[in-house]
């Protein structure tokens, strides 16, 4: 019995079934992770405290709907008494007096915390090659990246180190990852998780999510990392559907929107034709397809790479040395200890962001730049306002490509920073988004994006969830097939 | 050459809620270091903030009392600097939507009144306090004040003196206090100003450049502060010299202000829409229920105490003047049917030993439930005015319960009449020399023979009754 590649239904029926004690499965992710060391997917592990609540579980056992159920967390979310780094230096010491409520809910649904998963520093970047603790590798290969920021969750969800990984999405750092390393993940509508705890990036962007190998699992999981969240004014209280509601739902007359001013020609011709073959396996189960505009898709990410570094310049200003995390050693006056801090403290691409936020927010360029992202931005929600009068979901190929190699774009952040082309509008619009795999090129994986309307994520979920039925490519794992 | 001031004030008032404006801390004034300070006021990763709406129901009542808009949505910004008691490294504050906005004051100078217009007045958080005198080269950061509920109340530039401006500041704590909004407590600095000054010659239109004066917090150093500042100008302009754009300090010790910063150094605070914040909507029913129950101002309180009570304008005017006083008057009220006479020795002995103390009426040792039943003792006829003088400078002293002064001193007002006039009858006898003056029509005189009485009976004779007795008694004597 072995629980690598397992989903959490899997795990859970094999708990439930006796087949494996709930030690015996922490046990096994511990060895799992040691054997797979070399990719680099954990910063901090939680071992001592997983072996004792599975001990625990084993003596009573627990009807909770996680109850065991061993996940990664992401190293961006607070946990009480457990170091939490955001993957930066800068927070290389800083261990949380609390918990982020998505890590409470998600325990209090009873499931084991194995550890924390590496990260782009701060969540900035697209293929872990950020992260103070060193770059992540890909499962589907050592040399390549597993996308980012989520990288470290992608990559131990994909070795099938553990079923089930939080993630977080401010462009695409759930869905990216996802698609790179042949997972599913969802970033749910902005609100709908809390983000008390979420070590912020861009706070009207950032949302976290489940990664997990299908789509039945992410809702599995959503179902406990949502709630409305009086700590988080911007969480809504709109009620919380059983996101396992509609998986099963007929697609027959279903609209799937089909972006025509989305220019296929710069991609890969595999990933058109992956992309095609999928929307073909869609209309096949029912679906039509509708042709619709989205006329300010293009300034997605330009308007994107204003808001978020301004956010984030702010955001990141509490990281000062004086209260918590580093400080460093050799200052001799404040602006000293801010200017040192903060200069050995962050790592490139942070103080890139901080920089460009800085400037936007200026006297003098608040105008014309944020505040004209900001029109923008309202333009690319009234967009999708539009067009989801008429249909159901809107399908995009999730990247422009499969997982490149490691060190292949470091020198140029606007080639990076166009890795997040097709994920980064459905958070400037707030609205629900995932990817699933739906291809291999080279056998690398790649995935396919479904967003949909606001508050709609069981539509998405369902679509998921019916093509996984029909196709297998969320079997696949860089080992083969599941059998 | 003759010149005009023009001030601006933008006095920062300390909202008197029990939790702070984004977190459940306490917002208690002097509490140990650190102590009052939660997982958000620390701006520990992670942590957001929640929007206190008591807050906005207290800001809300200024912008009533002062006639101004009330924003029903109004929301919230991030101005961004460094500093080690600003926890997160940017202060929420209302910038592009304030809550309140067009609201004016009157105010009272020597002979004349004016109206103040007042710009907009906006919520944000405290800062922490940095410390600096506590630690041999360091400095110590205390985060208990960060995040407390501050007013921000901006004034048009329309004060053209110190005077104006100490009386500015004197007509908001007034009604702050009265409002029940902030406890105007001036040392514990629940409220502080920036002072904003510049001259310009006599009838030009165009404004001078202006200095702002940096957090100020006695009436005393605004005005010295302001004079200082004018003299400075002026001297500067008549010397051929530029007064320029900067923040200045004004050090109470040396009475000068010398500069902090100038504009070249000012911060570009990058103010933006905080987005872990929606916009805060008042709704129309909260809006009511706030004007329903806004608390009596002091001009209502004045009409109410002349037409209702019956007490003199003066009277009427120094009790309502501060909410100590008011409240004082008020409840010590309820204790005794004489409004009149409580309001009377409110104006007089009292006010009297405050301006000697040089206290407010809530500092004294007074109770309003003492100072009632003081009162009540005069008109039951227990004591006398004078015996009641010196059991109110007791009570000055110690707050000494009236009834247990006037028993352990025995104190109580000799009534029999008899005994008065066995009194009396000694008084004449001991005194022929006096009866003889006074039956030869020296009638001043009668004043001493009262005094007499009262020396023996320690000044607990009932001085009607005693005049009453004398009278007869002299008059009968051939």
């Amino acid at each position: 019995m072995t629980i690598k590649y397992k989903s959490i239904k899997e795990i859970k029926n094999m708990i439930s079934n006796k087949e494996i004690s709930n030690k015996e499965v922490i046990q096994e992710v511990f060895s799992l992770i040691n054997e797979f060391q070399d990719l680099n997917a954990f910063i901090t592990l939680n071992e001592e405290n997983s072996i004792k609540k599975a001990e625990e579980l084993d003596n009573n056992p627990s009807d909770l709907p996680l109850a065991g159920i061993p996940i990664a967390q992401k190293d961006l979310f607070c946990t009480k008494g457990l170091r939490t780094t955001c993957g930066s230096n800068i927070l290389n010491n800083f261990i949380p007096p609390y918990s982020a409520t998505v890590i409470e809910n998600l325990e209090n649904a009873g499931c084991i915390s194995v550890g924390k998963t590496n990260m782009d520093e701060f969540a900035m970047g697209s293929s872990n090659e950020t992260s103070f603790f060193g770059n992540v590798k890909n499962p589907w290969g050592k040399n390549l990246v597993p996308g980012g920021s989520s990288g470290g969750a992608a990559s131990a969800v994909a070795a099938g180190l553990v079923p089930a990984a939080t993630g977080t999405d401010t462009g695409g750092s759930i869905r990216q990852p996802a698609s790179l390393c042949g997972i599913t993940g969802i970033k749910p509508t902005y609100g709908r998780v809390s983000r008390w705890g979420m070590i912020a990036f861009a706070s009207s962007l950032d949302q976290a999510g489940p990664m997990a190998r299908t789509a039945e699992d992410c809702a599995f999981m959503l179902n406990e990392m949502c709630s409305h969240d009086e700590k988080d004014t911007t969480s809504l209280d709109n009620e919380i559907p059983d996101f396992q509601e509609n998986l099963n739902s007929s697609l027959k007359g279903r609209k799937i929107g089909i972006v025509k001013d989305l220019d296929l020609s710069s991609l890969n011709d595999d990933v058109v034709e992956i992309y095609q073959n999928s929307l073909k396996e869609f209309e096949s189960m029912g679906a039509e397809l509708v042709d619709i505009s989205l006329p300010h898709l293009s300034l997605s990410v330009p308007a994107y790479y204003v808001v978020a570094p301004a956010e984030c310049s702010s955001n990141l200003s509490r990281f000062d040395g004086v209260k918590f995390g580093m400080r460093s050693e050799d200052a001799k006056d404040l602006e000293e200890l801010y200017v040192k801090t903060r200069s050995e403290g962050f790592g490139d691409e942070v103080k890139r962001r901080i920089l460009i936020g800085s400037y936007v927010l200026s006297a003098g360029y608040y105008d014309a730049y944020y505040k004209k992202a900001q029109q923008v931005r309202r333009l690319i929600k009234n967009d999708f306002e539009n067009v989801f009068k008429n249909i159901d979901v809107i399908m995009t190929p999730t990247t422009r490509g499969p997982a490149f190699k490691i060190g292949s774009k470091g020198d140029d952040p606007i080639q990076m920073y166009l890795e997040d082309l097709f994920t980064i509008s459905a958070n400037l619009a707030g609205l629900p988004a995932m990817s699933l795999p739906n291809g291999n090129i080279e056998n690398k994986p790649i995935g396919l994006q479904i967003i949909g309307n606001f508050l709609d994520e069981n539509t998405i979920l369902n679509f998921a969830h019916m093509f996984q039925n029909e196709t297998n490519w969320h079997m696949y794992t860089p080992e083969g097939i599941i059998q | 050459m003759s010149w005009e001031t023009v001030i601006g004030l933008e006095i920062h008032v300390q909202l008197s809620t029990k939790s702070k404006l984004f977190s459940g801390g306490s917002t208690e004034f002097g509490a140990e270091s650190n102590t009052h300070v939660d997982l958000i006021d620390m701006g520990l990763p992670g942590v957001l903030p929640v929007a206190n709406k008591e807050a906005f129901y207290k800001a809300i009542r200024f912008g009533l009392a002062t006639g101004a808009n009330i924003n029903q949505t109004s929301s919230f910004d991030r101005k961004n600097y460094f500093y080690p008691d600003l926890p997160k490294g940017y202060q929420i504050t209302q910038m592009a939507q304030p809550i309140v906005e067009k609201g004016s004051i009157k105010i009272a100078v020597d002979d004349y009144e004016k109206e103040i217009n007042i710009t907009r007045a906006h919520l944000e958080e405290d800062a922490g306090k940095s410390i600096h005198d506590m630690f041999e080269g360091e400095t110590g950061v205390d985060l208990n004040r960060a995040g407390t509920p501050l007013l921000e109340i901006v004034s048009e530039p329309e004060i053209s003196s110190a005077k104006e401006a100490v009386a500015y500041f004197k007509a908001i704590r007034q009604l702050v206090t009265f409002l029940d909004i902030c406890d105007g407590n001036m040392a514990q600095g629940s409220m502080r100003c920036d002072v904003n000054v510049s001259i310009k010659k006599s009838g030009d239109k165009e404004l001078g450049t202006r200095a702002e004066l940096k957090n100020i917090n006695s009436f005393k150093f605004i005005e010295k502060a302001i004079n200082f500042e004018i003299d400075r100008q002026i001297r500067l302009i008549e010397n051929g010299e530029c007064v320029v754009q900067e923040t200045r300090l004004y050090d109470s010790e040396k009475n000068e202000t010398r500069s902090m910063r100038s504009k070249e150094e000012a911060n570009d605070y990058r103010y933006f829409p905080c987005p872990d914040l929606l916009p805060v909507i008042i709704s129309d029913k909260e809006l009511k229920e706030i004007k329903e129950n806004l608390p009596e101002l002091p001009e209502e309180k004045e009409m109410r105490y002349i037409q209702e009570i019956g007490l003199e304008e003066s009277e009427a005017k120094i009790i309502s003047s501060s909410k100590a006083m008011a409240n004082m008057f008020e409840e010590a009220s309820s204790k005794t049917n004489d409004a009149k006479l409580i309001a009377k020795w409110l104006v007089g002995d009292v006010s009297a030993l405050l301006n000697k103390d040089n206290i407010e009426i809530d500092e004294s040792n007074l109770s309003a439930e003492n100072f009632g039943i003081l009162i009540e003792r005069i008109s039951d006829n227990t004591i006398s005015g004078k015996i009641a003088k010196s059991v109110l400078e007791e009570i000055w002293e110690n707050g000494s319960n009236v009834d247990e002064i006037i028993k352990t001193k025995g104190l109580i007002q000799i009534q029999d009449e008899s005994l008065l006039e066995e009194i009396a009858s000694k008084v004449i006898d001991a005194n022929p020399d006096q009866v003889a003056t006074y039956k030869s029509g020296k009638d001043k005189l009668f004043g001493f023979f009262v005094g007499q009485v009262m020396k023996e009976t320690q000044g607990k004779a009932n001085p009607k009754s005693v005049n009453l007795i004398l009278k007869e008694l002299l008059d009968n004597l051939n």
